[in-house]
């Protein structure tokens, strides 16, 4: 594996699978009622989030603290970012601190990519613009993993805000690299304009897809989007591409239904389908936090071969 | 990271010896699974728990000896040690093994540790570590096939297979019919490297 | 200035427009002769260069006034005259915005004290580039300056009726609209090429259409009212088919490519020596395809594109050394846009060197109407003149360039040819390479 945690593309086959592994094993430990390690004590991990999100931020600190890594959160708001720092100022600073690794969550794809110019340690991409999110893809593959098995031949189905979505993109190179066949079903306005040339098949019509689905997962909605066009209405749109019952009926028996979360309950899912027995939702949120480990385990557990990276 | 397994891909060449072959590793186990047997009043209250990846086979195999000699099942299982470790900067990050503890845990239980060799001592205090993590035993023993000597802390092993006086230069190799397809213990030198 | 140009000067066996080697006699800024074994007070070593007329760039961002942090018309002239330029038209998108006669006249006259190369002004063609009201066209076109290039470049006209207005106002002084081809509501927060590298990055896509409606929409337009369109950086095929067709027509369309937009491609964006997302690539227009390369390529070849002009674009370091979205647009180009002609067209065997003077001289010229430049080399022109040795190869030095700004997206690359020299009106600007 590389230095970096950057893009999902990052990963080779062996890669991903020794972190699902790992978060295989790290599982156990959170079962336990010791679920600290001493493993990376005396390193530091800093959670540099120019945007909100609690969740994420929690998830990366909760599994850096079990690891016995220092945690350091940077947090652009109210700090010097928000007067005018640039990225590079803040990397600079970081750097001064001795991260040995940077979890950042940045509103600009591509944030990751030019900060892991800047710094020594190892840069884990928390979700940038709408490029990519590729440690919710490894705790989406772990989930499905651990519901559903080896992921090859497994057939999920991604629908929503894909022109938008980083969590899209990461989940769609992961699961290829897993063996996995991706659909992805949104409103044409809502793919880019390029998707062919991804490696997923796309469609239109979600009743037609969902019995052949072993895994669907609906992404967010965002609000914004309503506003500029790209679907008429929220109504649509729920009409189209929601999951409510009695979509949900249609799909086969072990199937299962995925949220990243926020959801938007009765827009792109509906509040019973979210709560079924079918959803990963919850598990979701727990398995972020030991694929997390392992994604942190992995990067900076062992030597700092540095210039192995991009 | 890529392969932690560094160790499996020991291409050394040099004078092989083999210092225990089949037979002797056998008639090894045996009478250490008599010893502990011996030591802890017929296995009472006794958990085998072997350090991944030959000291699993091992705890299996002395199991095995006790169930044969007492018809006793003695609880078996694995403790990784890999998070544990005090060298994990000087290598790349290495796959974990497994930990399975048997279903009673380890409270109040005789812990067995074993190991394929004891050298240094790290991977000891590594186990005695990992274990503090799980539970409280009440007494903690180890077993080592193969006891090379160099300690770098104050432990000792219960149990010995084998005392075998090595260099710091030399690697001591042990190989297991259930990962290797034959059981050996054969000394390298480092000579050739 | 004019004890130089009081003495004779011969340039010794240059290749002119790369022909037989030749000598050219200089005297009084004007060429007064052309021919074998001529001699003068003084005398330039020219074997194995290439003569060009000096040349001229249609669109430059000198920066000044107002963002003298990344060019002044000092620094950047100085740049021109290192890239073999005599002439530069200055964009109007300086604070304040060159759309009065006021400013024009300002940056005419910083030209003509810095003397490195002319400085043609460029007018701006609505207020404050605001698109809303027509600037005072005919006062900077009456004024010292002569603007005859008007342009809201970087922004563009996009209201279909002000660009009519223009366009039908500047035939009144044979001005000419040069057009920043920009759909705007296509391109809101647009940050690169829409295609599969702006999708698997994550990057708002800038799609092809947003120029080429824009181009379509102009070039009927000028046809209806009768005037004089230009077309700034073109990047795409498809604004390639559509000039093709408008020239077809016999319309009076001409348009220009950027020497960025021929050799470069937005892949770069994702893969590059120099990491991904590095702005150093975020332009406007944004850096296309291969195919796109090839068409534009091929439409210089063939005439459809009249000029190549650099869209030197400066920026301090600041500006770049960030996330891309947070980047400024732009690249700096007139020190290295006759090499990367001689990469792209020449050494491609699309175009010779006397392609090359018509595509970087006597047509940015004759769009700008500027009379002293763009003249053929020979007895009675003004003795602009560039001499270029297109047998030497170096890699990029930003560091040694005379723009303030380092923001060349072919640094650690290695690219052909050395302006040796060049003279405006029979002063050398630069001799050996350095400015003189």
């Amino acid at each position: 594996m590389r230095r970096h945690l950057i893009s999902a593309a990052d990963l080779s086959r062996d890669d991903a699978l020794l972190i699902l592994d790992t978060a295989d094993e790290l599982a156990k430990i959170s079962e336990r009622s010791i679920k600290k390690l001493p493993t990376l004590r005396g390193r530091t991990v800093v959670n540099l989030f120019f945007e909100d999100s609690t969740r994420t931020r929690i998830s990366f600190e909760a599994a850096a603290k079990r690891l016995s890594a220092d945690v350091i959160n940077f947090s652009a708001k109210g700090s010097s970012v928000s007067k005018g720092e640039s990225l590079k100022d803040t990397a600079l600073t970081l750097e001064a601190m001795g991260a040995d690794a940077v979890v950042i969550r940045h509103g600009a794809s591509g944030a990751p990519h030019r900060l892991a110019g800047w710094v020594r340690g190892s840069v884990v991409n928390a979700g940038d613009g709408t490029h990519e999110h590729p440690t919710q893809a490894l705790l989406d593959a772990f989930t499905m993993r651990r519901r559903l098995g080896p992921l090859d031949g497994r057939r999920v189905t991604i629908v929503g805000d894909v022109l938008h979505s980083r969590v899209a993109r990461s989940n769609v190179l992961l699961l290829a690299t897993l063996g996995a066949e991706v659909t992805l079903v949104a409103p044409p306005t809502l793919l880019p304009v390029s998707v062919g040339s991804w490696p997923c098949a796309v469609s239109y019509d979600l009743d037609a897809v969902l019995p052949k689905s072993d895994v669907v997962m609906m992404l967010r909605v965002q609000r914004e989007r309503m506003n500029a066009a790209f679907f008429p209405t929220e109504r649509e749109y729920s009409r189209r591409y929601g999951l409510d019952r009695d979509r949900v009926a249609k799909m086969h028996d072990d199937a299962i239904v995925m949220h990243p979360g926020p959801m938007n309950r009765g827009m792109e899912i509906a509040a019973e389908v979210a709560d079924s027995p079918r959803s990963t939702i919850v598990e979701q949120v727990a398995n972020g936090v030991t694929t997390r480990m392992a994604v942190l385990y992995l990067l900076l557990g062992g030597a700092n071969l540095g210039g192995e990276d991009l | 990271m890529t392969d932690a397994v560094s160790h499996a891909r020991d291409q050394i060449r040099g004078p092989a010896h083999a210092v225990l072959e089949g037979p002797d590793i056998n008639r090894a186990l045996i009478r250490i699974s008599h010893e502990i047997l011996e030591r802890t009043k017929g296995g009472q209250d006794v958990v085998l728990l072997g350090i991944p990846t030959r000291g699993v086979h091992l705890a299996r195999r002395l199991a095995e000896h006790i169930r044969q000699f007492e018809g006793r099942a003695v609880p078996v299982g694995s403790l990784d040690i890999t998070m544990y470790r005090d060298d994990l900067r000087t290598k790349p990050a290495r796959p974990l093994g497994r930990t399975e503890l048997p279903a009673d845990g380890v409270d109040d239980r005789t812990v067995v540790l074993v190991d394929d060799v004891l050298y240094s001592g790290r991977t000891v205090r590594a186990a005695l570590d990992a274990l503090g993590d799980l539970g409280r035993p009440r007494a903690v023993q180890l077993a080592a096939l193969v006891d090379r000597g160099h300690r770098e802390l104050p432990i000792r092993a219960d149990y010995v297979g084998k005392n075998l006086p090595t260099s710091k230069s030399e690697i001591v190799k042990v190989y297991l019919e259930e990962n290797d397809g034959r059981d050996a213990v054969v000394l390298l030198k480092e000579g050739d490297k | 200035m004019s004890s130089e140009t009081s003495v004779t000067t011969v340039i010794k066996g240059a290749r002119i427009l790369g022909g037989e080697p030749a000598d050219i006699l200089i005297d009084g800024g004007v060429i007064a002769a052309v021919g074998p074994d001529l001699s003068g007070e003084a005398t330039v070593e020219a074997a194995g260069l290439i003569a060009l007329p000096g040349l001229v760039d249609l669109h430059t961002h000198l920066r000044e006034p107002g963002r003298e942090d990344a060019e002044t018309v000092e620094s950047g002239t100085r740049a021109a005259a290192l890239g073999g330029f005599t002439a530069v038209h200055a964009m109007a998108n300086t604070s304040p915005v060159a759309d009065t006669a006021g400013v024009v006249e300002q940056v005419w006259r910083l030209g003509l004290a810095a003397g490195h190369c002319d400085v043609q002004p460029v007018g701006a063609v609505t207020e404050g580039l605001g698109g809303e009201r027509l600037a005072e066209l005919g006062a900077m076109a009456d004024s010292a300056a002569r603007v005859r290039v008007f342009s809201d470049d970087g922004r563009c006209v996009s209201d279909a009726v002000l660009m009519r207005r223009a366009l039908e106002y500047v035939k009144a002084f044979d001005g000419v609209v040069a057009q920043h081809a920009q759909e705007p509501r296509l391109t809101e927060g647009a940050q690169m090429n829409e295609g599969a590298v702006s999708g698997r990055l994550g990057l708002t896509g800038w799609p092809a259409v947003a120029e080429e409606a824009i181009i379509a929409r102009d070039c009927l337009l000028a046809a209806h009212v009768g005037s004089r369109l230009h077309v700034c950086h073109v990047s795409t095929a498809g604004s390639v088919e559509i000039i093709r067709w408008a020239k077809s027509k016999g319309w009076n369309v001409t348009a220009e490519v950027t020497p960025h937009h021929l050799l470069l491609t937005d892949d770069l964006v994702e893969d590059s020596p120099v990491g991904a997302y590095n702005p150093i690539y975020k332009v406007n227009p944004p850096l296309r395809t291969r195919a796109d390369v090839e068409a534009l390529r091929a439409a210089l070849a063939d005439g459809t594109i009249d000029v190549v002009a650099t869209d030197h674009a400066p920026h301090p370091v600041e500006d770049k050394e960030t996330e891309w979205a947070a980047a400024a647009m732009g690249m700096i180009g007139l020190e290295t846009a006759l090499a990367v002609v001689q990469e792209a067209m020449v050494e491609t065997g699309l175009l010779d060197w006397a392609g090359v003077a018509e595509r970087m001289s006597y047509a940015p010229a004759r769009i700008g109407r500027l009379s002293g430049h763009g003249r053929p080399l020979e007895a009675g022109s003004p003795a602009n003149i560039t001499l270029y040795d297109p047998s030497v190869r170096a890699q990029v030095d930003p560091s040694s360039y005379a723009s303030k700004s380092r923001n060349t997206p072919y640094e650690g690359r290695s690219l052909p040819g050395r302006v040796v020299a060049t003279f405006l009106r029979g002063r050398p600007t630069v001799l050996d390479g350095k400015l003189a």
